[in-house]
């Protein structure tokens, strides 16, 4: 298994950098794939976001959808990719430690 | 790696719910994977933009082979509104928006939408009767240039 070294720790990570043990997930972890991914700094909107996501993950069992995340009012979709650019629901879910989501919407 | 696709231009030209679907969901997808995504809406595909009717759009029962029914249970009244409605349902459960939202959200996601202008000056269609998320209405020779570098798929 790959290991990585982001935020000041050792993690394990998939082919693709997505966490194998959200355990090993800590802020500083999620700025560092942050950083990787292009985005310099998360501010209070992101978090907003991830915070959904691991929530949703650990009450319905599934990474919530961009239309779930407008639904509820967090973000718009329009803030959403402005916020992710470039793949907001993959880079939301890795940022977020969570695996990469699967479904086609 | 193989390079990958940076840009795709995804033509609708039918008007059933199958139809439409296909194309709008390839949109979504690419825009959800970061590829710049155009959509060209031609003939019957048009419905799909026209304020009145993309709301209105539905599943064919007659000549479909996929519905695994006769034509002749087909034709019958209703039939078309019943398989549309359980569609949808099905569809809204698997997070698959009805195709004004969908046409909302693909807009709001950076996905540009064109009406095709041969279809709108044989339908007589004017830039009011299209959802505001339509871009502007563009000639095949303007679709091949914005499709310019990137994939054309027509569905």
């Amino acid at each position: 298994m790959p290991q990585k070294q982001l935020g000041g720790a050792t993690v394990d990570v998939d082919a693709e950098g997505f966490l194998m043990n959200t355990a090993q997930w800590t802020r500083e972890v999620a700025a560092a794939i942050a950083r990787e991914e292009g985005i310099p700094e998360l501010g209070p909107a992101h978090w907003k976001v991830l915070e959904f996501m691991q929530k949703e993950l650990k009450e319905n069992g599934a990474v919530p959808t961009i239309r779930k995340i407008n639904k509820t009012g967090i973000v718009s979709t329009k803030e959403l990719y402005d916020l992710f650019p470039g793949g907001p629901a993959k880079k939301a879910a890795k940022i977020a430690g969570l695996a990469k989501p699967v479904g086609c919407v | 790696m193989e390079d990958k696709i940076k840009k795709v231009s995804i033509i609708i030209s039918k008007g059933s719910l199958v139809d439409v679907y296909p194309g709008l969901i390839m949109a979504n997808g690419a825009r959800m994977e970061g590829i710049e995504a155009n959509l060209f809406f031609t003939f019957f595909g048009m419905d799909a933009i026209i304020k009145k009717r993309m709301g209105k759009i539905k599943v064919a029962t007659v000549g479909n082979p996929g519905m695994h029914m006769p034509s002749l249970v087909g034709i019958l009244p209703g039939m078309s509104a019943m398989a549309t409605a359980m569609m949808l349902k099905t569809m809204d459960k698997l997070d698959i928006p009805p195709i004004p939202e969908y046409i909302e959200m693909i807009a709001d996601a950076g996905g540009k939408l064109f009406a095709c202008k041969a279809t709108v000056d044989m339908f007589k269609l004017k830039k009011e009767d299209f959802c505001p998320q339509v871009e502007s209405i563009i000639t095949v020779g303007g679709f091949y240039e914005m499709a310019a570098g990137g994939q054309i798929i027509f569905t």
